[in-house]
């Protein structure tokens, strides 16, 4: 069972959702993101999507693109994603990494796997690489031992939920709604129908992001996911402290394990 | 069909291959099924985007097999816009081209003022086959926006346009013409607010209104099928280029010349020389202050490979794979990526790339104006100074086609402060 395998089986053993939480490395310098990311952690979450600052970031919305411009302004290099992987992993967490894909093409596809894994980190989302254009990362991604994520969304056609989903290793991502990242107040209705749609088609566990940012949110999620994901709520969050990071974690923990999420029934256990 | 191997290595590829060809003249070149030029194109995108280009790539298969999809568009190409445009001689500015013969394609004179008027008319005719009732389009210079908004008049479609906060104060007429045309234009104020950082945000709005909006990309960049069905839009550049030619000479010419930003118009010229091994194909790129000052748009002359707006091909980027911000005098040149034909193109042999700097573009802009009396944008006298020095190289009696892709009038403002033509009021100055 690899690591990120041990991860969802916790969760689900505990009958309940995982959480997931998203922060840039090197946001707003290198040293902050590691504590803030070390919050995060103490916090509650099983699982920490480290991001990649990148200059054109198209899936992300005006939040995420302000913290990648601060990370590579205060001179955020490609490199210190790997110091912050080690920071999660030291602190006993578990850590993936999400990259826009010419930064690791850039690295060098086999030299980014392998250096990813030397850190301790289970694998990558790549929100721009398409299974279709991905064989390089399928043959590094294995050399490597590491995770693949690729995304679905409420436009794909069920040919394509098929080949995302056989392509990915760990979890798939089901972006909840057509748009960019950010927080919203509702999360998108067509999420759960994504999420079945996926579930058709294969047993990974299906984690869903984009819009999520509040504790309810979080358990209604949970009530068909098996994992919540929160990125631009925590970068929002970021800017009043390490402590705030914290509390938003924890209150997301709680949402994940409240009683309205679905069949899972709060375990008391942590 | 099969798939070339991909270039590891950033100066592979440089033996001479041919991208696989389809059926028929009109499938030339084509690239594979999924969009790739050698190891260039592709689709680098997210999958929310992908059933929109799939789409989108049926339905111009089935367009360009349709006989009243052609017939439409080939009407309005020539009953709207104005085609064929004129192939011009220009022999009192070749005088200063070492004894060549010039001869320029009068992209200039089609309606809206450039050669972007090709494409926006067959990819507005797509959006209605498509049912689609919302267009958004990015802009540099303003020309391809303008055009946009000017197809979308005609078609009765909805019109958006991102533009950079620094190109609307640079080209403020053309945002005006734009909202005279009915168009919304969203002034882009992130990243480096340039042509870049409006592709980025037009690809946010698409992601998220994708069901009734078609992106109507100005260049032969982005996910597959752009590259090879914006090409072949304006491939009607270069068969006229080829016939006219012919008919005024009797010849092919040695070179044909063009400005590369994404690269558009050297394409659309290109492709109706391509197959002639005789004629020399020159993209002239962006050199803005020198290659070495770092602040230039050349992207082939000095990127390497990598993914930008969805498509594998040369892009500027430094170590990490963070794109530089391109800079050129010129707002349509102002763009650190490239079409991937291009890619292939460069690394095949089958086309060569240089530049021209802002002051080499300035002085050939002056010069076209004074011995021709033909104001050209500042992007086509890019593609004008690499002709003065590639009659230089070819000498007496070589014959030059330019692609004149578009008019100079939108570039009074920034021509009349570089030559000082104006004072600071905007009125009088030295003559």
């Amino acid at each position: 069972m690899s690591g990120l395998d041990a991860v969802f089986a916790a969760a689900r053993s505990e009958q309940r959702g995982s959480l997931i939480g998203y922060l840039p490395a090197g946001y707003p310098t290198l040293e902050g993101s590691i504590e803030l990311i070390g919050a995060m952690i103490d916090g509650g979450v099983d699982l920490v999507e480290v991001g990649v600052p990148y200059s054109d970031p198209v899936m992300d919305g005006p939040t995420i693109q302000a913290a990648a411009g601060t990370a590579l302004r205060n001179g955020f290099r490609l490199r210190d994603v790997f110091t912050v992987v080690e920071s999660v992993a030291a602190r006993g967490g578990h850590a993936v990494v999400m990259t826009y894909w010419n930064p690791v093409h850039r690295y060098g596809v086999d030299a980014f796997a392998r250096d990813l894994a030397a850190a301790g980190g289970h694998g990558l989302i790549t929100p721009d690489l398409i299974p279709d254009e991905a064989e390089e990362w399928l043959a590094a991604s294995a050399a490597h031992e590491l995770s693949r994520t690729f995304l679905i969304s409420p436009s794909s056609s069920r040919a394509r939920i098929e080949r995302a989903a056989g392509a990915s290793t760990g979890f798939l991502y089901a972006t909840a709604v057509m748009g960019v990242t950010g927080a919203r107040d509702q999360v998108g209705a067509g999420a759960a129908e994504l999420v079945g749609r996926a579930r058709e088609v294969t047993d990974l566990p299906v984690g869903v992001g984009l819009g999520v940012r509040s504790a309810g949110q979080a358990a209604e999620v949970a009530s068909f996911a098996d994992a919540v994901i929160v990125g631009s709520a925590f970068v929002s969050r970021a800017d009043s402290g390490t402590r705030a990071v914290r509390d938003l974690a924890a209150e997301l923990a709680d949402g994940v394990r409240a009683p309205s999420a679905g069949e899972a029934r709060p375990s008391g256990l942590r | 069909m099969p798939e070339a191997e991909p270039v590891t290595e950033r100066d592979g590829g440089t033996g001479r291959a041919s991208a696989p060809s389809g059926e028929g003249t009109g499938q030339q070149h084509d690239p594979t099924d999924r969009g790739h030029f050698g190891p260039y194109g592709g689709r680098f995108l997210p999958e929310a985007l992908i059933g929109a280009l799939d789409e989108l790539a049926a339905e111009y298969d089935k367009a360009r097999q349709d006989p009243e999809f052609g017939e439409r568009f080939d009407d309005l190409l020539a009953n709207y816009a104005g085609r064929p445009s004129l192939l011009t001689e220009a022999p009192r500015f070749a005088e200063h081209a070492g004894g060549a013969r010039i001869f320029l394609k009068r992209e200039d004179l089609n309606h809206t003022g450039s050669h972007k008027i090709n494409n926006v008319l067959g990819q507005a005719l797509l959006t209605k086959r498509m049912g689609k009732t919302r267009v958004i389009a990015e802009t540099g210079a303003g020309q391809h926006g303008v055009a946009t908004a000017t197809a979308c008049a005609l078609l009765d479609l909805d019109c958006v346009i991102y533009m950079g906060e620094v190109d609307t104060e640079r080209q403020a007429l053309n945002v005006a013409r734009m909202r005279l045309l009915g168009a919304e234009v969203v002034p882009v104020n992130t990243g480096s607010r340039t042509l870049k950082d409006a592709i980025n945000e037009a690809l946010r709005d698409w992601v998220t209104n994708v069901d009734t909006t078609h992106y109507l990309l100005g260049t032969v960049a982005g996910g597959h099928p752009f590259p090879v069905m914006v090409r072949n839009f304006h491939a009607v550049i270069g068969e006229e280029a080829r016939r006219q030619i012919l008919d005024a000479t009797g010849r092919l010419p040695d070179a044909v010349a063009a400005c590369v930003g994404g690269g558009s118009n050297a394409i659309g010229i290109f492709q109706g020389f391509r197959d002639d091994p005789g004629v020399r194909l020159v993209g002239v790129e962006a050199g803005g202050h020198g290659i070495d000052s770092g602040a230039h748009g050349a992207t082939l002359t000095s990127g390497s490979p990598g993914m930008l707006h969805g498509a594998r091909s040369y892009l500027l980027q430094d170590d990490d794979g963070q794109t530089i911000e391109a800079y050129s005098i010129s707002a349509g040149l102002d763009y650190p990526g490239v079409g991937p034909e291009h890619a292939w193109l460069k690394d095949t042999g089958r086309a060569e790339y240089r530049y021209a700097t802002d002051a080499e573009a300035m002085d050939a802009f002056q010069l076209l104006s004074r011995t021709e009396g033909i104001i050209p944008a500042i992007e086509s006298a890019h593609a004008l100074a690499g002709a003065l020095r590639l009659g230089q190289e070819l000498g007496a009696g070589s014959l030059i086609v330019v692609n004149l892709s578009g008019r100079g009038d939108k570039d009074m403002d920034t021509a009349a402060k570089y030559f000082g033509y104006v004072d600071d009021h905007g009125t009088g100055g030295r003559s």
